[in-house]
Parts: C-alpha cells; sequence; structure tokens
C-alpha cells in the first residue's frame, strides 16, 4: 500500500495537478501531493504557473467585441424586427 | 444580447473553425431565441436554454460544412491515450540520482511584472495557444477558464463524463501553460 511517505516524482506530479485543482484526488494522495510541494521548489513554480495561466485566460472573457461583429447583429435585429412588427 | 456575445462567439467557434459561419450562427440563434421566447417554459435558466440552441445549430453547420465527426467521437479521441503534461526531457532519466525529478524546472514568475502578464502581447499568445487546441479540449478550456462555467455545466453541455472532462482540461491546460512558459521565457 502507498503511504505518504513514499515518494512522488515530478513527473508524477504534474499529471495530478488539474486533479488536485479540481479537489478530486484521494485524501492520500492529495497528502502525497503536498508532501512532495512542501519540499519542490520546481514543483511549487510549477503549480503557480497553472494557476496563473487560469487566471489570465479568464481575462479573456473581458476582450472587447469587434465592432462589425456588433453591427452585423444589430442590422439581423432589425431586419428581423421589421419583418415582425412592421416597424 | 451584447453581454452574451462574446461567449457566443467562442462558443461558435468550438464547431465551426470559420468567424464568419460562427457569426451567422449566432444571429440565427438570437432569431430562434426571439421567436422561440413565448415558448420557453423557464425549466432551465435562459443562459443555459440561449446555448443549447447556439450549439445545435452551430453543430448543424459544422455537419454542412463536412466537419461531421460526431463531438463525442472527439472527445474519446482527444482523451485517450498517452499525452504527457511537460516534455519528458525535462526529468532526470529514471536510472539517474532522483529520477524523473526535474532536469530543468519551470521558473517563478512571481518575479514579472504584472503589465507584461496583462500585456496584449501575452493575451494573444494565450488566445492562440487555446485556438490551436483541437476541439474537444479547446471547448472545454473555453467553457471552464475562459467562461467561468463549472464542471457540471459543461458537462451538462457537451455531454462529456467527469473522467473525460478532467482528463481533456488537463491536456488543455497542460498546453496553455507550456506555451505560456515558452513565451515568458523569450525575452
Ligand atoms: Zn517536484
Amino acid at each position: 500500500m502507498a503511504t505518504v511517505e513514499e515518494d512522488l516524482s515530478c513527473q508524477e506530479l504534474v499529471e495530478l495537478v488539474t486533479a488536485y485543482l479540481e479537489m478530486t484526488l484521494p485524501p492520500l494522495e492529495q497528502a502525497r501531493f503536498e508532501a512532495h510541494l512542501a519540499i519542490c521548489p520546481g514543483c511549487t513554480n510549477y503549480l503557480a504557473q497553472m494557476r496563473e495561466t487560469i487566471r489570465l485566460a479568464g481575462m479573456l472573457s473581458e476582450e472587447t467585441i469587434p465592432d462589425d461583429g456588433k453591427a452585423k447583429l444589430l442590422d439581423a435585429f432589425r431586419t428581423w424586427k421589421h419583418q415582425h412588427t412592421g416597424e | 444580447m451584447n453581454a452574451h456575445y462574446p461567449a457566443m462567439l467562442r462558443v461558435a467557434l468550438m464547431y465551426v473553425r470559420n468567424r464568419s459561419v460562427a457569426e451567422e450562427v449566432i444571429q440565427e440563434t438570437w432569431l430562434a431565441v426571439l421567436q422561440g421566447l413565448a415558448r420557453f417554459e423557464g425549466r432551465s435558466s435562459l443562459k443555459t436554454w440561449i446555448f443549447r440552441i447556439l450549439a445545435n445549430r452551430a453543430r448543424t453547420r459544422a455537419v454542412h460544412e463536412g466537419r461531421s465527426v460526431p463531438f463525442s467521437a472527439l472527445i474519446s479521441q482527444e482523451a485517450e491515450g498517452d499525452e504527457p503534461a511537460v516534455e519528458p526531457e525535462r526529468f532526470r532519466p529514471a536510472d539517474a540520482q532522483w529520477p524523473r525529478h526535474w532536469a530543468s524546472a519551470p521558473q517563478s514568475w512571481g518575479e514579472l511584472p504584472e503589465e507584461r502578464m496583462l500585456a496584449l502581447e501575452t493575451r494573444e499568445r494565450i488566445r492562440l495557444a487555446i485556438e490551436a487546441l483541437p476541439p474537444a479540449q479547446r471547448a472545454v478550456i473555453t467553457l471552464r477558464d475562459i467562461e467561468g462555467w463549472d464542471a457540471g455545466e459543461v458537462s451538462g453541455h457537451l455531454g462529456v463524463t467527469d473522467g473525460n472532462q478532467r482528463v481533456l482540461l488537463h491536456r488543455a491546460r497542460s498546453k496553455v501553460r507550456a506555451a505560456l512558459e515558452r513565451y515568458l521565457a523569450e525575452v
């Protein structure tokens, strides 16, 4: 049986990062993951980079809409409204 | 409707590659939404309903465009096999001292100024890395990390199991992180 003391390698840890962030690791795996992080600056940086990547991806949703896309949509609305209400 | 437009464009682009086709699909969706509003029964949220219509229309268009591989097939294709999150060369060999530990460890981004992280160029790199992903991985990371949907919403929308969703998200995030790491190491 695996124990907390049993060493997790860095190569194994990077494959568990998403499960760790999703909080779906079984308790023993999570303990081994955190025990490794506590002594490994490389993996600590890796996890921080992953969190930063997620944060920056989240900011893409704030990107503005190109005006031509908006204009086309508004045109489609006007046409539709016109056909249905005779305005 | 303006509030939903960027999200709708990204979702449409998960199914159709072409931007102007995606915009047409959004227009069709809004027309369908307006026409169907009276029949909307409020059993799901309005947002869920709109995105379901959008996904259906976009899928139909994708079939017409010849991208007829069913999404469920893409999901299993992209989730199977082995795909390391980090190139194996970055780790020490199995027979070395400290086997499979970092040979070339990731650097801290903590010292980089926030302006660099938020620069247009950085965003563009992230956007391109996401665009380059295979469709199912792109769909999952788009909905989870860009749109901020939770795992349950994404399962419902894409019809993906929790296990497959996690694999696709893992592969997608790992590639985007790697692209960002390469870019930030450049200058
Ligand atoms: Zn490590």
